[in-house]
This record gives C-alpha cells, sequence and structure tokens, in this order.
C-alpha cells in the first residue's frame, strides 16, 4: 500500500483530539451523501415530499375550499401559506423513525467508534432534511400557482415565508430525533408523532380560522406555534401585520432546537 | 496475573478491573487484562460471557461502571477522543450501511477519516480488491451475502490503518474459505505492526490467530496465558473412536490401558471413546492395540479440544454462559469452525 493512500486531508494534530471545523464540515457532508444515497436507493422514501403537497392542496381545495371560505379561490390564498408551515412537520416525522431502525443495524456503532464530532452525524440528517422540505414546499407552490395563488405582497415576502417555515421545520427535526433516540421501536415513534401531529395540526389555524372554535380550543390554537407560523406566513403572503407571528415563530424555532438539539446530541452518545 | 496498574506503553491494550453491570447480569465484574503491542490477544469465552462489553468497553461505546483501561496509552474514559484515532472495530453484528454499495461504504469511511477524496477512494479500492468484493463492489449491501458483509466490515474497520484492532466473533458463521481468507489479513496487518484483540468462542482461531489467550466467563477471568500453556493445561488433541459395537467400549478402554495409552474415556451415550493424544506415535498406539484386540471400528478422528473441554481442564466445570439449545454452541458437533477434523480410514 502506498504512503500517499494513507495520508489524510489533515493531521491531527490536536493533542486533545478536537475535531476543526473544516474537518467537521467535511464529515458532515460525507454523511449527508450517505443520507442522499440511502434516498437513491429508496426512491419511495421521497414520496412524502413529493406526493404530501400535491394530494393535501387538491383535498383541501376542493373538500373544504366551499365550506369555509365560500370560494375555493379565497381558500387557497387562506390555505396555502398555512400547507407551507405544514409541510416542515409532516416531513419531519418520517426522521425520527429512520434514525431508530439505523440504530438497529450497527453503522450508529461504527460512527461512534470514529474520530468523528457525534453530533455531525444528526446535522447531517438535519440538512438532507431541509432538503427534502424545500422540495415538499416548491412543488407545493407549484401546485398553488397552476391553482392559482398571488402573492400579494413582494417574492421576497414569499421567500421570508418560506424561510421562516423552515427554520421552524429545523427544529422539529431535531425533536424528531429526540423522539427517535428515546423511544425503542420506529413503530413507537411513529405512532408518538402521529399523537402530537394531529392535535397540533387540526388544532390551529392552518385549515380554518379560529374564531369559529369553542373557547377552549381557541386558546389552545393561540399558543400553538403552528398557528403562529401559519399566521405569518399567509400575513407574508396576503399583506398584513407580520412582526409579532414572525417574531414568536422565530422564538419558538431557537427554544425549540436550543432544548432538543444538545438533548438529542447527548442521547445519541449514550444510547446503547 | 500480576499487572502493572500504571498504563504501560508497551502494551498496547490494557484492562484493569473493569467491571460493567446490566442490572443483575454481571457482564464484566473485573476484567484484567494486557495486550503487548503488535501482538494478538484471543478472548475465548462462551455466550454471555462478555466479550462484546469489553470490546464495547474499549472502543468507547459503553463506559464501565469501575475500573480503568487504558487503548495505545489513552485512558477509554479521559480520553475516548484520542482513542477513537488509534482503533478500527469489527463488531459481532455487520455494521455496514445496507442502502450504500460496497465501495461506497469503504469511500465514506474514508472520508469520515478525513482522507481525501482522491484517497478515499484508492483506498476503498485496495481493500475490495484484497477482500475479494472488487466484483461486487458497486452493489448494496443489502443483496450481499453473511460472508461479503463480513469482509465489508472488516474492510471498513482497516481503511485507516488502526495500531489497535477489535474483531468480536470475526469468522462466527462463515465457511471454512472465508474464515481463512479473514485470518489471513488478519495476520497481514498484524505483521504490519497492528495490535489485535479478538474475541472467539473457538479454540482453533485462537491457536491460529493469538500469541495469547483470556479465557473468560460470566465476566470473570478463568485462565489466560500463552496459547502453549493453555495447552498444556487442557491437553493437545482428542481421538474419538466410534467402534461397530457400543458394549465393547469398556474393554476397549481396559485394552488401551494394557497397551501403556492411559487416561481414555468410555462415553456410553455417545457411544464414543475419547483418549488424548500426545504426540502421533500415540495414534498408531491406539490403532494397534484396538487392531491387536479385534475390535470393530466404525469411525475415528483428532480434534482440538472444543472451548467446553478447555473450560473442563481449566475450571473443572462446563461454560456457565453456555446455553446447551443455542444453535451457535461452540460444543456443537455440526458447526464446522468449531472443531478441526482429521478424518482416518474406517
Ligand atoms: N445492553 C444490555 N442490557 C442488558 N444486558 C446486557 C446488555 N448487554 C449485554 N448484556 C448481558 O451481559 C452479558 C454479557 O453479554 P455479552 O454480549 O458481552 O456476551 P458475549 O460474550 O459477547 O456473548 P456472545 O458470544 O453471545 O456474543 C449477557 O448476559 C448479556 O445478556
Ligand atoms: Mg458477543
Amino acid at each position: 500500500m502506498s504512503a500517499i493512500t494513507l495520508s489524510p486531508v489533515e493531521r491531527p494534530d490536536d493533542a486533545e483530539g478536537r475535531i476543526g471545523l473544516r474537518a467537521n464540515l467535511r464529515h458532515i457532508g460525507a454523511l449527508a451523501r450517505r443520507n442522499l444515497m440511502q434516498i437513491k436507493a429508496d426512491p419511495e422514501s421521497m414520496f412524502d415530499a413529493l406526493l404530501m403537497p400535491i394530494i393535501f392542496t387538491l383535498l383541501f381545495v376542493y373538500v373544504f375550499g366551499g365550506a369555509v371560505s365560500g370560494s375555493q379561490h379565497e381558500y387557497i390564498q387562506y390555505m396555502i401559506p398555512g400547507l407551507m408551515a405544514m409541510m416542515g412537520m409532516n416531513i419531519a416525522m418520517s426522521v425520527g423513525s429512520g434514525i431508530n431502525s439505523d440504530f438497529k443495524t450497527g453503522v450508529m456503532d461504527r460512527f461512534r467508534t470514529m474520530p468523528i464530532a457525534r453530533s455531525s452525524v444528526l446535522v447531517a440528517k438535519v440538512v438532507v432534511e431541509m432538503g427534502r422540505m424545500m422540495v415538499a414546499t416548491t412543488i407545493l407552490l407549484a401546485m398553488a400557482f397552476v391553482l392559482g395563488l398571488d402573492v400579494r405582497t413582494t417574492p421576497l415576502h414569499l421567500l421570508a415565508a418560506v424561510a421562516l417555515a423552515l427554520a421552524f421545520g429545523a427544529s422539529l427535526v431535531w425533536t424528531s430525533m429526540l423522539l427517535g433516540l428515546a423511544v425503542n421501536s420506529p413503530q413507537a415513534v411513529q405512532g408518538i408523532g402521529m399523537l402530537v401531529l394531529m392535535p397540533l395540526q387540526f388544532g390551529s389555524s392552518i385549515f380554518a380560522p379560529t374564531s369559529t372554535m369553542p373557547g377552549w380550543l381557541e386558546s389552545f390554537t393561540k399558543i400553538n406555534p403552528l398557528s403562529n407560523l401559519a399566521d405569518a406566513c399567509r400575513n407574508l403572503v396576503n399583506g398584513g401585520p407580520v412582526a409579532h407571528s414572525v417574531w414568536i415563530t422565530l422564538a419558538w424555532s431557537i427554544g425549540i432546537t436550543a432544548v432538543t438539539a444538545p438533548l438529542a446530541v447527548m442521547r445519541f452518545r449514550k444510547k446503547t | 496475573m500480576a499487572m502493572n496498574r500504571i498504563a504501560d506503553t508497551t502494551n498496547a491494550v490494557e484492562v484493569h478491573g473493569v467491571v460493567k453491570h446490566y442490572g443483575e447480569t454481571k457482564a464484566l465484574d473485573g476484567v484484567d487484562l494486557a495486550v503487548p503491542q503488535g501482538t494478538v490477544m484471543g478472548v475465548l469465552g462462551p455466550n454471555g460471557a462478555g466479550k462484546t462489553t469489553l470490546v464495547r468497553v474499549l472502543s468507547t461505546l459503553i463506559r464501565p461502571d469501575a475500573g480503568s483501561a487504558f487503548v495505545a496509552g489513552y485512558d477509554v474514559l479521559r480520553q475516548p477522543r484520542q482513542l477513537r484515532r488509534v482503533i478500527g472495530l469489527t463488531g459481532q453484528y455487520a455494521s455496514v450501511d445496507e442502502a450504500l454499495s460496497g465501495r461506497e461504504n469503504l469511500y465514506m469511511i474514508g472520508r469520515l477519516l478525513d482522507l481525501s477524496r482522491r484517497a478515499a477512494r484508492l483506498r476503498a479500492d485496495e481493500l475490495l480488491e484484497r477482500f475479494s468484493l472488487t466484483e461486487a463492489a458497486g452493489r448494496a449491501a443489502k443483496g450481499y451475502s453473511g460472508g461479503m458483509r463480513r469482509r465489508l466490515d472488516l474492510a471498513a474497520s482497516m481503511i485507516g490503518a488502526p495500531r489497535v484492532l477489535y474483531l468480536d466473533e470475526p469468522t462466527t458463521g462463515l465457511d471454512p474459505r472465508t474464515r481463512n481468507e479473514v485470518w489471513d489479513e488478519v495476520q497481514r496487518m498484524v505483521g504490519d505492526g497492528t495490535t489485535v484483540l479478538l474475541t472467539t468462542q473457538y479454540m482453533e482461531e485462537a491457536e491460529n490467530l493469538a500469541e495469547s489467550v483470556t479465557v473468560i466467563d460470566r465476566g470473570r477471568v478463568i485462565a489466560g496465558g500463552s496459547i502453549a500453556e493453555l495447552k498444556a493445561k487442557v491437553g493437545g488433541r482428542t481421538l474419538h473412536v466410534r467402534p461397530v459395537v457400543v458394549a465393547e467400549l469398556p474393554s476397549m478402554a481396559q485394552a488401551l490401558d494394557e497397551y501403556g495409552v492411559h487416561g481414555a474415556t468410555a462415553d456410553q451415550a455417545a457411544g464414543l471413546l475419547s483418549v488424548p493424544i500426545a504426540d502421533d506415535g500415540q495414534l498408531t498406539s491406539v490403532v494397534r492395540a484396538l487392531g491387536a484386540g479385534g475390535f470393530g471400528i466404525a469411525h475415528m478422528d483428532t480434534h482440538l479440544p472444543s472451548l467446553d473441554e478447555v473450560f473442563l481442564a481449566v475450571t473443572g466445570q462446563r461454560a456457565g454462559g453456555t446455553d446447551p439449545t443455542d444453535p451457535t454452541d461452540p460444543a456443537d458437533p455440526t458447526d464446522p469452525a468449531g472443531t478441526k477434523i482429521e478424518e482416518f480410514a474406517a
């Protein structure tokens, strides 16, 4: 074997064995590539990102459209921004069960005995999931434009809405991974995920204005961060006050990430 | 075993009183071990002895409850990051990514070990070649046979040319040809200066690869030393004789005794006569004695002591963790790697 073959890009000179930033980025890149190749090997795992936006849009516009807004066009303006908020949550759902089954194989053991930051495995996963969310959001918007959505503000506002939905989505990916690492089976992850997902989605302003709901439910939707996100996206697309809901959503995103990301990395480190 | 308490640089692996309990189960119950640099240590033990737990402690996957361990001078508890730079691990259960091809698996490991793209590709191809995986390199590991997976796993743990390599039952479930390939690669690694800690249930594997062995059972070291020392305790080969007439077993044993071949035991239930063999001359003596006595012989073979017999010899009792219904039981006579059969004309 030649000497060149084995010379690392950078010598691990640090006596503490810490991983430098460049090395860390390279590791995240290699691991994200792995996640992408897993998708390539199992294209069905992209069905949620590809089909969900199409099915949801058609379903909700034509089933609820007339009833909720009186007009399908008005309902598109109302609901599409809400669906943007929902994409992240649905995409994030599958991450937890995925990471849980990853642990059933020995791959994670190999990663954990290698000289890489243990967070890099999880960060790579977040990166790829953000990519999946972008795909889903792009399809959703394409559908919406076909059905006649107008952006009544500016394209920049629309981008801001997408970015906000992604930021919140990222915090949910961390939460989902934490759940996946804390629970025993992929099925349990899915079960618990659904239990959390359904009330949060439907008990929000995503599908219908909250003013017609009973008082207790209305108070729940007020504190539900998905309502804030949906309101923020809606006003970014249709015009209206955004500052309050944007700040609240950002605070939720940062807060959730700040709590669940370190916990997830810690679980990952300790999981046997 | 007398052991120096201070990290000794001539030992690549040092384990001092390591304890790991899972509730009531004492997976490791005060294990001491030292592996000199550049040598192979065989850790021999039945199912549930604590072999995997020991390997997991030494590769920073689990923290021991008590005791200390050093690998290449690094403390498993205090310097896990440095330690991970010098080890390679092939776990008991394959740890390759099923969705990725063999080549992509190795390339990924190379990149995680800070090889440049080009170097990672070259290294992957080199190892694929060495483990005869070149042909399957582009296929997803999902479709690999057990032996191919194992080989890919071994290749993955060798990408970084680790100073210390752990192999947890590397050949369990492999056919003899693949097993020999694995042994050759391990020997080659050792030739390059790697220290190897190998767990196994097979005396033969330990004898082929290791200079020294540590026998563990229920989390405790019950014997240790060089292969030669262990064999001196256990005895060399055993000759099994299956007579045509089982009822003749006692008289056969007596005939051998009179001929000067001692220690033969008759197992009526199995219909077998077991004779410890110290040298080849004794084989001839046995054949002569039985021939002279006019006994009919249906079958004869010699084999190395099984793990069970090693236990019997060093502890005077059968292995504690051995589950008779377990298909991987080392004492299972149908297991091809468990015993070394040398057939004789019947
Ligand atoms: N995570 C765990 N939780 C509970 N008990 C465990 C755990 N890991 C190991 N044990 C127990 O510790 C004991 C030693 O297990 P270990 O896997 O180290 O044995 P082994 O020697 O590798 O066995 P085998 O030959 O079957 O691989 C067993 O009784 C096992 O049940
Ligand atoms: Mg084991």
